[in-house]
Parts: C-alpha cells; structure tokens; sequence
C-alpha cells in the first residue's frame, strides 16, 4: 500500500466539507461552509488575514471538529474513522511544527512514518523507502545527518515537507508552507509541492498569503471573506480585479504573469 | 541508536559499580570477593546479616525508586515540551507529600496505605493543574506556572500538619519529607517493584505517541494521534510512578529533574532517552546516598534528598539563565 515507487497506483478520494460550522472560543470563524477538494489537483486557499482560511484547514484536517456539519472522506465522517487511518490518507503540516531539540534531519523525517506503524511492528524497508524518497524529493538527502538547529528557514521548511511525504499521503494539507521564507526558497518549497502532485498524483491542498504564487501553482483556487467561500474555480475565475474588491478592500489591476501566463494582481490602493 | 546503547552500556557499569560498593562499604567493610560470595548465598552469617538486612535492601530500593523518578521527569519534560515540567517543580510531588503526611499524622497510616494516599494526592494535584491551565488547548509553560503555585501551596499545607502534629510523629515526616533511604524494607521494594512491573511496559507502549506528541499537537494529530487520550494515559502513568516513589522514600529533592536533561544532553538526537535517563537517575541516586552515608558528615548519617538538593538546586538556577537565551523550541 505504501510503496514508494508506485507513482500511478494512487487510489482517488473524495474530501469534502458539508454545511461546516467551525468556531475558536464560541466564536464561529467558518459558518456553514460547503468545499470539494477536486482529486488530484493542487489546490490553494487564499484570502484576506482572519477570513478563515486555516481555520478551514484545521476542519478539513479533523484537527478542529465543527460545531455543525461534517467533513466527510470517501463517504465517511473524518470523526468516526480511527485517526490512525485517516492518517494514512491525508497528511497536515501546521504553521509552527516543533522539532525536538538536537534531533537530526532523518530521524525528524522518519517519524513521519507513525501512521504506517503498529504496535509491535518494526521498522520496515518500506519505512525506509518512503523516507528516502521523501529526503530526495525535497532535495535534503544530502541534509539528512545534520541537526534541524544548523539548517537555515528554507532547508528547514523543506525537511518538514519531507516529514510530510514520509508519511506518503493521498493529500497533503499545508498552512502557509512559504512563511518567512525569501522569494526563491517560496519558489523551492512551491516546486516541491507541485512536482508532488505531478509525478504522484498526489492531492494538494495549502493556503498561502501571496496570491501570485497562488494564482501560478493553483489549479484550484478557493476565495474566501468573512467565514465564507466568495469564489472557487480556476485562478483565472478567481481572480478578477472585483474579487480583490470584495476580499481585500483592494483596488487592483489583473494582468497576465508574463512567466506563467495565471493572473496577477497589480495592487492600486484602497478601495 | 548506537550512541544510545554505547551510553547506557557505561551508565550500566557505573550503576553496578556504585552498587557494589555501597553494599561493602560502611562500619564494616567487606571485601568484594567476600561481598560477591555473600551476594551469591556464601559468607558467614554476619556477612549475610550486613548484606541482606542492612545493605542490600537500601541498594534496591535506590535503584527502584530512582527509575521511577528519572521515568516520570522524562516522560513529564517531553509531554510539556519544558525542562522545567519536573514533577518535583510543578507540585506532583508536593501533591503526594500532603497526602503522604496526611495519612501519617491524622490517620497514622503505615506501609501500602501511605503510598495509595500519596498516589491519590499526586493525581488530584496532577488532575488540577490541568484543569486550571486548560485554555482551548493545553500549553507547556502555563501548566508550568499553574504547578509551580500548586507547589507552594502543598508546603504550605505541610508546614500547617507538621506543626500541628505531635512532635514525635512530625519530627518522623519531617525526616520523610526530606527524602531518605534509611528505612527501606523488603516490603518496600516489593511496593516498588510490582508498581514498576505495572507502569514500565505502559511507559513503553506510550513511547511511540510521546514521540509525535513531541512535535506538537497538531502535527502529532495529524499523524494519528489520539492526543488527549494519549497525553492523559502518559500523566496517569508519570503521576504513578513518581507518587509511589514520593510515598516509599519521600520526594528526593530534583532526581525527576535532572536526570532526563543530563541523559539527553549525553545521548543527543532530540528522542525520548527513557533508558538513559533511568540509568542517571539510578547513578545519581546511588552516588548521592553514598555521599550522604559516608562523605558528608562523620557520625551522623544525612538523608539522601538532602545530597540530591545539593546537587540539583545549582542545575535548575543554571537551567533558567540559560533556556530561551538559546532560542530553545520551547
């Protein structure tokens, strides 16, 4: 089920939110929302601070339970399936994950691998392939010794999307994956993702602030203002100079990316 | 991995050695091959005397109480992410002393009661720091400083049963509350020991959890974590070990918190570090009560928590200047 070589053989799956109310504190963030997340794409989350975009995240990764509504996988309410199952399906990076103090780059990586393991089970050679696979993909084989205090925030970053792969999931769930990294490790991490989704078929779900990179790595963009979804689509439905209106309170002019071709936003000023 | 068993192997030979000699040194001091020819069912009936009434049974109890202790601090640090989450800092241990000295004083309980008091007060205390640092999520350093009041208010609590008490009986929990091997009985060790049998494969079962928990809530969960559940099993069982401990021999001042910093500091790689940390806290122990029988003061024998504060006490001022100026995770 887990071998790290089968590009082609990833099984589909149906991930969804249904009429989902989300709130922090008795404070509803996410009121009555519905999403598919499209199989096999790369989708991106964007909109403006506290619109409640990872706050969406956290529901459809079962790490906040709605106050009402369900978020349903393949059919069935991600609350009543053993976590550890859900786990093997779908993969969560948070904002701030905390690495152990003086734990090196491959031990960190490796447990990803919990959800594949058992009680009494031993570390397998498909353990070990994922992990491989996972240093490789993100270009940290040659970290893997090292401790994650040495690394630098981009090296960093990329040993926790390795983390991530580790666990080999179907899709991939990341809050803000490019936060506090320059432009080129953005474009690192970004890369990584999207070649994820290429060469594995693997679904991507992430929210990211910069709506440019959004715009060029999405395949699905998903707006949203105020606890609701006010667009989703391709980037090119998405993002329209009176979307950035009604969810920025941004005048702005759309252009073609003269590198990619997706929309880009040219901000004028205040609306 | 190898690191890990290269460490506890020397941890292992120091432990053994320091046993050893605690068991032969003392008013009378055998030989070590007249020690190991008494250990294995020689000697004469003196030697026996001295090794398996007097000796031995401290040496155990040493060795029992202090895994229990070097357990529970490891387990409690990495749970709470803070070198300063030690039982013994954040009132788990004041919890099992009030009720210890309780049972003592007010019903003058002995034996399996007193540790069953202890265990019930190291829980409430334990159950009541989480519920009043509970805030939408559990975090590290909040349950910190909850305990860190909790503590004082169990010495308080002390100070009020101790001076109310009869003199005999208080100057007897005072020595208690200090810490000390000096009365360790075969049925002590047995409290110990069937307590350990119970509480160790727990530990080990709960590794695994402790392991993601350790990267944080959220990612452990993502993992597949049960964590409330998991981090609930894993107070429970560091609340039992360090409770019955605490009930045995008294709160050893510092043993649950110096030991696992000082195994990882030794065995590096940012894991559990269980069996080492076991294995300092076994040294530690040993080496303290030696000091305090035979080093510190001619005559009078001092109690072993005494040592143990002595050596802890500078650790923790050096460990608060020196967190956060690192930039440590937490």
């Amino acid at each position: 089920m887990t071998q790290a070589d089968a590009p082609q053989k990833r099984p589909t799956h149906a991930l969804r939110a249904e009429n989902v109310t989300l709130n922090y504190g008795g404070r509803d963030i996410v009121a009555n929302l519905s999403v598919e997340i499209p199989d096999g794409k790369v989708t991106v989350i964007v909109g403006a601070n506290a619109c409640g975009k990872s706050t969406l995240l956290r529901g459809l990764s079962r790490l906040l339970r709605p106050a009402s509504g369900r978020v349903m996988l393949d059919g069935r309410d991600i609350h009543s399936v053993p976590s550890k199952e859900i786990a093997r399906v779908v993969g969560i990076l948070p904002q701030s994950p905390i690495a152990p103090e003086g734990i090196t780059v491959r031990d960190l990586v490796a447990r990803g691998r919990y959800p594949h393991q058992g009680w009494f089970q031993q570390w397998s050679a498909a353990d070990e392939a994922a992990v491989e696979h996972a240093l490789e993909a993100t270009d940290t084989a040659q970290l893997a010794s090292r401790r994650i205090e040495e690394l630098s925030g981009g090296q960093r970053q990329r040993v926790w999307i390795a983390m991530a792969l580790s666990q080999d999931p179907d899709i991939l769930l990341l809050d803000e994956p490019t936060t506090f990294l320059d432009v080129r490790h953005q474009l690192d991490a970004l890369d990584v993702l999207a070649r994820l989704n290429r060469e594995r078929r693997t679904t991507v779900v992430m929210v990211l602030h910069e709506l440019n990179l959004a715009a060029r790595y999405a395949d699905h963009m998903v707006l949203m203002a105020g606890g609701r979804i006010i667009a989703e689509g391709e980037p090119s439905e998405v993002v329209t100079a009176e979307r950035m209106r009604e969810a920025f309170g941004l005048e702005s002019r759309i252009i073609a990316d003269p590198v990619s071709g997706s929309p880009m936003v040219i901000p004028e000023g205040r609306v | 991995m190898t690191r890990t068993r290269r460490i506890s192997g020397v941890l292992i030979l120091v432990a053994v050695a320091l046993a050893l000699v605690s068991i032969a040194v003392g008013a009378y001091t055998l030989t070590l091959p007249d020690l190991l020819v008494t250990l294995f069912g020689g000697g004469t009936s003196a030697d026996q005397f001295i090794v398996f009434k007097l000796r031995l049974p401290r040496v155990l109890l040493a060795i029992l109480v202090a895994v229990a202790f070097g357990l529970a601090g490891a387990l409690f640090q990495s749970l709470l992410r803070n070198a300063l989450a030690s039982p013994d800092i954040i009132g788990i241990s004041g919890g099992a002393s009030v009720a210890a000295v309780l049972s003592l004083l007010v019903f003058g309980a002995t034996g399996l009661i007193v540790s069953l008091s202890a265990l019930v007060g190291a829980l409430l205390v334990a159950f009541t720091i989480y519920l009043l640092s509970w805030r939408s999520g559990m975090n590290g350093m909040r349950f910190v400083l909850v305990g860190v009041g909790i503590a004082f208010m169990a010495q308080s609590v002390i100070g009020y049963l101790i001076t109310r008490g009869d003199v005999r009986d208080a100057q007897q929990a005072l020595v208690w509350m200090v810490g000390g091997l000096g009365g360790a009985s075969w049925d002590d060790i047995l409290i110990m020991a069937v307590s350990l049998a119970i509480l160790l494969p727990a530990v080990f079962m709960l590794a695994s959890q402790l392991r993601m928990l350790q990267l944080g809530d959220d990612l452990a969960a993502g993992l597949g974590v049960s964590v409330q559940r998991s981090r609930l099993a894993l107070i429970v069982v560091a609340v039992a070990l360090v409770a019955i401990a605490t009930a045995l021999v008294g709160p050893l001042a510092f043993v649950a918190f110096v030991s696992a910093p000082i195994a990882r500091r030794m065995v590096r790689g940012g894991g559990l570090a269980l069996v080492p940390s076991a294995l300092v806290a076994i040294v530690l122990v040993l080496g303290a009560d030696f000091v305090a029988q035979h080093l510190l003061t001619a005559g009078t024998q001092v109690p072993t928590g005494i040592v143990t504060g002595i050596v802890g006490a500078p650790y923790l001022l050096w460990l608060i200047s020196t967190t956060n100026r690192e930039g440590r995770a937490s």
